[in-house]
């Protein structure tokens, strides 16, 4: 797999603040990364680095063989960028604005404007962008960013202020360009969504990186119980069931469900005991830790190490 | 080709702002004013109107220009990072320099359009209410336009440059606004005061040009008042015309200089600038 982005070894400092620290991963093709962390955790600077917008206090970028801090652009054709607050000229009209940056990439303008109209701006895009709601801007930053056939796309929170139903076509589209082989990186705060769909999640706490890796090897490095649901028949409201072990916790959610919080490498060995008891479990729910749960470990452990 | 796209775009929305009517009206408003309220007294006594309008345009010039091209310019850079525009814009394949550059071109664009429209009402007014123009006087008509446009291309220049230094908007507007009274007003009363106080003793001839040329609106000033020999009569200037050694492509140049400085100067704050 070949690499489309790397940082290595990169500081940003703004005066006393170091917004990234130490900063080290290598971005391939076809991935689809998640940056993910607190508000000031330096996911933008990052960003932003990679862009040559702000130039490293220390380290080193590559982008599409470019060093972004040396003001080289020509891999920038290939790129899609939108930015946490992305805004447009309020004068000219959607369509105007989409034009524009397409000749920018020297992209056939009438094929950029059918871009508006997968991001769902159809109409409204002969209308000023002073007009636009929210969700509208973005939708129109969204259209700028798949301008071409982007490389590398740099998406800073892209969904929020996306309708759900946008929200999915999003996803659609970014899924489509990672399985062709754009390297996609976006950050964002709804983890839940990301679960499903991120196939690496790199995790920032000021500013330094604390974790990277798959959902699952996440999981792996935080050995963090999964949680098993049982929906158990005729036993008493504060009873637990006898094969439950000892040296796990369990919970007695309502009525019937008990939930057991189990290790990872004993999740297998407990659903036997469970259901070779005889007693008459009707349900089962196999809950594996979270991408929050996830994301709160790893904040956690760093705090911890000094 | 990056540079023209982004001059077109500029050209665009400020056909779209109204900036391009508005200064064109401006403009030609009180071109027309001035030429009729200015030649209707000396209408019949054999002056040639067009040379008296083109004393009181290229004053009108020295106030009005520069305090338009630094309204549009002062904007430029601070103002795209402030609305986060310029954030987008460079994350396209375009470098620094040709942001700027496009930017230069389509605000000069605009500039020169408003003038030689709002200028050439004058003239066409002139024309119209039967006044004879001779090529003399309307050769010093097309220079006069030509050097305001050369004005405005510097003021838009050191628009540019505050405006690449400064952290806001705010500030690029009250550098702007105290710079153009020192240019305009101030410097040519001090030096006034201090030619005055010196009494031809200790400034000499050189030191003198060294300081008219040091003030773009100076330069202007000096080539259209003593440039054309049929104007500076009437600009009481003739005097100064003959023994100035301050010849028009001097003068030029120092126009020129003034546009190329701060341009350069701004490229360089503008590439150094982290946003
Ligand atoms: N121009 C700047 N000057 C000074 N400090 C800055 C600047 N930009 C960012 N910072 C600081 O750098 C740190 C990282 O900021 P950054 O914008 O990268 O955070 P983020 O992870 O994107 O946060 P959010 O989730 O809120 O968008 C913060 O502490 C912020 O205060
Ligand atoms: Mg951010």
């Amino acid at each position: 797999m070949t690499s489309t982005v790397r940082v290595s070894d990169v500081t940003k400092a703004y005066g006393r603040v170091e917004a990234v620290r130490g900063a080290s991963f290598a971005l391939g093709q076809g991935e689809l990364v998640a940056l993910i962390g607190h508000n000031g955790a330096g996911k933008t600077t990052l960003m932003k680095l990679m862009l040559g917008l702000i130039r490293p206090t220390s380290g080193a970028i590559e982008v599409l063989g470019d060093n972004p801090a040396a003001g080289e652009f020509a891999g920038r054709r290939q790129l899609g960028y939108l930015p946490e607050n992305v805004s447009f000229d309020p004068a000219l009209t959607g369509r105007e604005t989409q034009a524009f940056y397409a000749r920018l990439k020297r992209e056939p303008v009438a094929k950029a404007l059918d871009l508006l109209d997968a991001v769902g701006l159809g109409a409204a895009s002969r209308r000023r962008v002073s007009t636009y709601s929210k969700g509208m801007r973005q939708r129109l930053g969204l259209a700028q960013a798949l301008l071409g056939a982007p490389r590398v796309l740099l998406l800073d929170e892209p969904t929020t202020g996306l309708d759900p139903e946008l929200r999915q076509t999003f996803y659609d589209i970014i899924a489509r360009l990672a399985a062709a082989g754009t390297t996609v990186l976006l950050s964002s705060h709804a983890l839940t969504e990301l679960e499903e769909r991120a196939g690496r999640v790199i995790i920032m706490n000021r500013g330094i990186k604390v974790a990277d890796g798959s959902i699952d090897e996440l999981r792996r490095l935080a050995r963090l119980p999964t949680r098993i649901r049982l929906k158990v028949a005729g036993l008493a409201p504060s009873e637990m069931p006898p094969w439950a072990p000892a040296d796990a916790t369990c919970r007695r959610l309502n009525g019937h469900i008990v939930e057991i919080d189990a290790a990872p490498e004993r999740k297998i060995e407990l659903l036997h005991r469970a259901t070779a008891a005889g007693n008459a479990v009707e349900d089962v729910d196999v809950v594996p830790p979270t991408l929050d749960e996830l994301y709160a470990h790893f904040l956690r452990q760093s705090e911890q190490a000094p | 080709m990056n540079i023209l796209i982004i001059a077109a775009k500029e050209i665009h929305q400020a056909i779209r702002n109204r900036w391009v009517l508005a200064a064109t009206l401006l403009l030609a408003g009180l071109a027309l004013s001035l030429t009729f309220l200015g030649s209707a007294p000396t209408g019949n006594v054999g002056v040639r109107t067009l040379d008296v309008v083109v004393v009181s345009l290229s004053s009108l010039t020295i106030f009005l220009v520069p305090l338009i091209a630094l309204l549009i310019s002062h904007d430029a850079i601070v103002g795209e990072m402030e609305r986060g525009t310029m954030l987008l814009l460079l994350s396209y394949p375009v470098a620094r320099w040709q942001v700027l550059l496009g930017k230069f071109l389509g605000h000069l664009a605009v500039l020169a359009f408003a003038t030689c429209l709002g200028y050439g009402a004058a003239v066409g007014a002139l024309a119209a209410t039967g006044s004879q123009i001779d090529s003399d006087s309307f050769l010093a008509f097309a220079a006069m336009v030509g050097s305001s446009v050369l004005l405005g291309a510097a003021f838009v220049a050191i628009g540019y440059l505050i405006s690449a230094l400064v952290r806001d908007r705010g500030t690029a507007a009250g550098i702007c606004i105290g710079l153009w009274l020192l240019l305009v007003l101030i410097y040519d009363m001090a030096l006034l005061g201090v030619l005055a106080l010196d009494q031809g003793r200790s400034i000499s001839a050189a030191a003198l040009n060294a300081m008219l040329l040091a003030n773009p609106t100076d330069a202007y000033r000096l080539i259209n008042l003593t440039g054309f020999a049929n104007v500076s009569t009437f600009a009481g200037m003739a005097g100064l015309a003959q023994t100035s050694s301050l010849t028009i492509p001097v003068l030029l140049s120092a126009l020129l200089g003034w546009t190329l400085l701060p341009l350069g100067l701004a490229a360089l704050a503008f590439s150094r600038r982290e946003l």
